[in-house]
């Protein structure tokens, strides 16, 4: 069973694809299995014949159980080894068993047929509600299913059971922040950062962008954070037994708040290399993603660093508790003007608080400290991000 | 395009960005981005819906004036007008 973030302790096997004797070759799906929070489906990463499955579809299992064995050409290779703790997962991916890996999917219920087009708020709804997409004949143009398609197929559907994934998840974020905060030394930090260059920069940008290519502020927060990690590399780790190890690259976990309650983190990939049009594009990708319930496996796993960003209509800071395994969460509140003393002069300024969230085994205060003003000072300087 | 429909166009561009809301119990007149849990994202998907089905790009700069429901149907409708 395949570790999807460090809140998953256990996964449901949905449906096997592969039967005892099937040939399967890397990149196959023979699984889906079901966590708290999607369904993915399992793919291979080797060729050979499917010789036992080990789960039973609608069994759950512990993170790190072995699914199914799989003999390569000419050996028998056992049931795969756990290969790394549960839920420590420095590199969750190595968690999954060696033979299998989880793989995009969106969530299976509501699944689309071959061809046909759905509205994201239509998928959302049919998710909600527990209709099924497939089933649907759409009314919208070029046949595309829409929020009434939805509406009309529910009232006519038999009531589902009451959803339980927003109580799952709940349960799930409490397990995960309970063992952060009892199991790593936090301590925080923070700065307050004049907005002002930044956007005006942004505003001038903006002007000359089409309205579908705008940046959000947030995409500046997101790549000043990650850049940021080039002078303080060890809050971008994880805290090995007794020891830092460095990740080496750079996925900003960005915590997105669900319609309904709950909240994701999936990542950015590799932030501190894309441009801000390329992570505004994924941004937005991903938020809609994460509300529909289609996120993918790596996006779950692979954070580095957490983001939180409270917006425009937050608090004016936030002072996270990290996930684990990283090791820091960068918060930023609410943007607010204030005064502000510049060349001896108080002035008004849009000011936003910065803060840290680290893990004392791997920073301390001077470092964290290095970090946001780096935050800072990167700030400053817009048009270079 | 008249003000009933500016107003349908925007409260169903509005459903399909918080489906889970009840678009009736909107106050026309109250803060539409608290009443529907209206974050950054949200409104630019607003805006960037706005531009694609009713050709009316929106300047960052007249965000403020898409407070209230109100609001977005008299600020469409100047624009439309000119």
């Amino acid at each position: 069973m395949p570790i999807l973030g460090a809140d998953m302790q256990a996964g449901t096997l949905v449906e096997w694809h592969k039967q005892p004797g099937d040939v399967v070759h890397r990149g196959d799906i023979i699984a889906d299995v079901e966590t708290d929070k999607a369904v993915v489906e399992v793919e291979v990463f080797m060729d050979g014949v499917i010789e036992e499955l080990l789960v039973k579809p609608g069994q759950q299992v512990p993170v790190g159980t072995p699914l199914a064995i799989i003999r390569e050409e000419g050996k028998l290779t056992g049931p795969p080894t756990q290969s790394a703790p549960q839920h420590a997962a420095p590199q969750a991916t190595s968690a999954v068993s060696p033979s299998m890996a989880a793989q995009p999917h969106r969530r299976r219920e509501p699944s689309a047929g071959i061809g046909q087009r759905v509205s994201p708020a239509a998928r959302r709804l049919a998710n909600e509600l527990g209709v099924d997409i497939a089933n649907l004949v759409g009314t919208g143009p070029e046949g595309r299913i829409q929020l009434e398609d939805v509406r009309k197929a529910s009232t006519a559907t038999p009531a589902a059971p009451p959803p339980d994934r927003a109580v799952r998840m709940r349960q799930a974020i409490a397990a995960a922040m309970t063992r952060s905060s009892r199991d790593i030394p936090h301590f925080h930090l923070q700065q307050t950062i004049d907005m002002s260059r930044a956007l005006a920069w942004l505003g001038a940008e903006n002007e000359r962008r089409p309205v579908a290519d705008r940046l959000l502020y947030g995409v500046l927060l997101i790549k000043a954070t990650a850049v940021a990690l080039n002078d303080v590399p060890e809050l971008n780790a994880v805290w090995a037994e007794d020891h830092v190890a460095l990740n080496p690259e750079v996925h900003v976990g960005v915590a997105i708040a669900l319609r309904g309650g709950g909240l994701v983190a999936p990542a950015l990939h590799n932030a501190n290399k894309r441009s801000l049009s390329e992570l505004m594009r994924d941004l937005r990708d991903l938020v809609q993603r994460a509300r529909a319930g289609s996120l993918r496996a790596s996006e779950m796993s692979d954070p580095t660093i957490t983001v939180t960003n409270l917006g425009e209509l937050g608090a004016e800071a936030a002072f996270g508790i990290i996930f684990p395994p990283q090791v820091a969460l960068v918060g930023f509140g609410r943007i607010n003007e204030r005064p502000w003393v510049a060349d001896g002069q108080v002035v008004v300024r849009p000011i936003l608080v910065a803060t840290l969230s680290a893990d004392h085994r791997v920073a301390d205060g001077h470092r964290g400290s290095v970090f946001l003003a780096a935050i800072d000072r990167i700030l400053q300087e817009p048009h270079r991000l | 395009m008249k003000q009933t429909e500016i107003r349908d166009n925007v409260l169903r561009i509005l459903g399909n960005i918080a489906p889970e809301v009840d678009l009736s119990t909107v106050d026309p007149d109250a803060n539409i981005r608290e009443q529907l849990d209206i974050d950054s994202m949200d409104l630019l998907n607003f805006v960037v819906a706005i531009d694609h089905e009713l050709r009316v790009p929106i300047p960052e700069i007249d965000y403020r004036r898409l407070t209230t429901l109100n609001g977005c149907v008299d600020y469409l409708s100047a624009r439309l007008a000119s």
